[in-house]
């Protein structure tokens, strides 16, 4: 099923986040620098969204656009029922933020950053106690719930900044870059938590993430953004159906064997493989062993090749997300593409 | 979805705060550090404790006045100074929020910008009452007498002056945009012309005419001047109506541009 058929069957949902045009524009020395570029985009509640796409794509600066934090130069948005530029202050009530860097203060005790949290969005003393412990509980911070925040490690950190951004449990959670700097454990654990506030409490989550397999098993929804627009938006599996394909290789026993399956299927060989393009290699894959079959010829090996996330971007932008730089050199597209804006 | 639902009706959010609720929930944020350890708090009072044990004896050395004559004139300065470089540094701890990211957090939480700023100035009263008592209590064994109620003036036109010189330290923090070595350069560079010009250690009315000119105009000297009258008994002198308007105005202009500092941060 792609997006647009899912969508249609959450008709009757709400939606979360609406965007049109917006736009940033930083003056910078050489000239003001364009990091969002019109974004237009629709999030229906209970949605899991992430934006992905290199350093400088515009992501974060499209996130503190819609969180409030950084006015647009053009366009508007209305987030959770409310628009960011007359509403501010009726967004940010109804929404949880977890910034890039770490949103607790070094000076302060885990507890006290919660309660200061809890009086900030004006939950009543017991409220916040009762909050607090359930957070502490849910994300493993009891055990350090007294400690200095400077004294903890980068996942327990990380960990933190969720519960600060959970304390009043909003219908909308923005993540800036959740997992950047946390070793592979704490990123698993990290994802874990996440998906499973989702399915507790259908929390409409969006995400940035310049990683591409954070994007491919967190996310249902991915958005892709280059150079300040979205370029591509749906489903991880409708994108790399839609943009890649699947590769099936087949080996032989003999390069004779291959060339003539190739004739057969209409593959391309090269030494004793025969490589085939298709929208769906798992369905492909058998067929090809039955025509080759009644064809009188014997595959020794069969293997299928889903593109990645990382094929997308390719496909779309003639880069590698993978290899943000490397890749420059080794596509003759890339060349003719305007250096990455940073901001 | 009826359309009998109005938007802020459909998703669920807690109760809007009043203004003096952020501004107390800012505060007790603030102070909750210095009361899991309040040793921090000698922290800012070393060097001015330096001041009183290093620089009083000389002062009673050159000037053959008694003890008890000159730390009447001096320990006032010795306050004034705790009340400079607490409150003058405290920035640094906004400064610090900012760059580890606390303070984007802080500024996406529905508390009106200017409480942010409003309550960490008012935090600053806090340290500044305990270290003032501190330094008055060290200063009473060596024959330094004090008047109750110029006491208790004499610590709010401190606290008036703290809350002030705090919020320009916070505004300074905003304005260095990240750039701490900026925050420390400007610290350091004001801090102590301050210090000399307001003739906390040695009398101005001895320097060059220039000297008095530019003392004329530091509003630190007035709230000196009305920090020593008041520890004097001398409730009535016109020194501290002087300097209780020295301490209004740093504090309105220190709240009004720490406001809109606040109010433009990102």
């Amino acid at each position: 099923m792609s997006y647009i058929e899912s969508k249609v069957g959450l008709m009757s949902t709400e939606t979360m986040i609406t965007a049109r045009g917006l736009r940033k524009t930083f003056p910078a020395k050489g000239g003001p620098v364009e990091a969002v570029r019109g974004v237009d985009l629709d999030v229906e509640a209970g949605e899991l969204v992430a934006f992905l796409g290199p350093n400088g794509a515009g992501k974060s600066t499209t996130l503190r656009m819609l969180t409030t934090l950084l006015p647009p130069s053009a366009g508007e948005a209305e987030v959770a029922g409310h628009s960011i530029a007359r509403e501010p202050g009726e967004v940010r009530r109804r929404i949880g933020y977890i910034g890039q860097r770490s949103s607790a203060s070094n000076s302060q005790r885990v507890r006290d950053e919660l309660r200061s949290q809890g009086a900030f969005y004006g939950l009543g003393r017991r409220e916040t106690r009762d909050r607090i412990d359930e957070l502490l509980e849910s994300l493993e911070l009891v055990a350090v719930a007294t400690r200095q925040v400077q004294s903890l490690s980068g996942g327990q950190r990380r960990r933190l900044d969720i519960a600060l951004g959970l304390i009043h449990a909003p219908a909308l959670l923005f993540l800036d870059e959740p997992s950047t700097g946390l070793d592979p454990h704490s990123r698993a654990n990290l994802w874990q938590h996440i998906l499973e506030l989702r399915d507790r409490t259908g929390t409409t989550i969006f995400l940035t993430t310049h990683y591409l397999d954070e994007a491919d098993q967190l996310a249902e929804r991915v958005m892709v953004m280059d150079h300040g627009e979205i370029i591509a938006d749906g489903t991880a599996t409708a994108l790399k159906r839609g943009l890649a394909g699947d590769t099936v290789t087949l080996g032989f026993e003999t390069g004779e064997d291959a060339r003539a399956a190739a004739v057969q299927i209409g593959g391309e060989a090269s030494g004793q493989a025969v490589t085939f393009a298709s929208d769906a290699g798992e369905h492909a894959v058998p067929q090809l062993l039955r025509q080759l079959d009644s064809a009188g010829l014997r595959a020794e090996s069969a293997e299928y090749r889903r593109p990645t996330l990382d094929d997308v971007f390719l496909s779309l932008t003639g880069r590698s997300l993978r290899e943000e730089g490397a890749a420059h050199g080794t596509i003759p597209d890339a060349a003719e593409r305007p250096a990455v804006p940073t901001a | 979805m009826t359309d009998t639902i109005s938007p802020s009706e459909k998703f669920i959010a807690p109760k809007p705060t009043s203004f003096v609720t952020d501004v107390a929930s800012v505060v007790a944020r603030e102070l909750r550090p210095t009361l899991r350890d309040p040793f921090s708090l000698i922290f800012s009072l070393v060097q001015p404790l330096f001041f009183l044990g290093l620089f009083g004896p000389l002062l009673v050395a050159t000037t053959d006045a008694p003890v008890e004559a000159t730390l009447q004139w001096f320990v006032p300065g010795i306050l004034v100074m705790v009340a400079l470089f607490g409150t003058g540094s405290t920035g640094s701890n906004l400064l610090d929020d900012i760059m580890v990211g606390s303070h984007e957090r802080t500024l996406v939480a529905p508390l009106s910008r200017s409480a942010l700023l409003i309550g960490r100035a008012l935090k600053e009263v806090v340290p500044l009452m305990a270290q003032g008592l501190i330094v008055v209590l060290v200063a009473v064994p060596f024959g330094f007498t004090i008047s109750i109620p110029g006491l208790i003036v004499g610590l709010i036109i401190l606290a008036l002056f703290g809350i002030g010189f705090g919020a320009l330290s916070y505004s300074l923090a905003l304005a260095v945009e990240g750039r701490e070595w900026m925050f420390w350069l400007v610290h350091q560079t004001v801090l102590f012309p301050l210090l000399i010009l307001s003739g906390m250690l040695l009398p101005i009315d001895d320097g060059p005419g220039w000297m008095k000119v530019a003392a004329a105009i530091n509003p630190i000297g007035y709230v000196l001047e009305a920090e020593r009258a008041l520890f004097a008994g001398d409730l009535a002198s016109p020194a501290v109506l002087g300097g209780l308007v020295a301490a209004s105005v740093i504090t309105i202009v220190g709240l009004v541009i720490g406001t809109r500092g606040m109010r433009r941060a990102r």
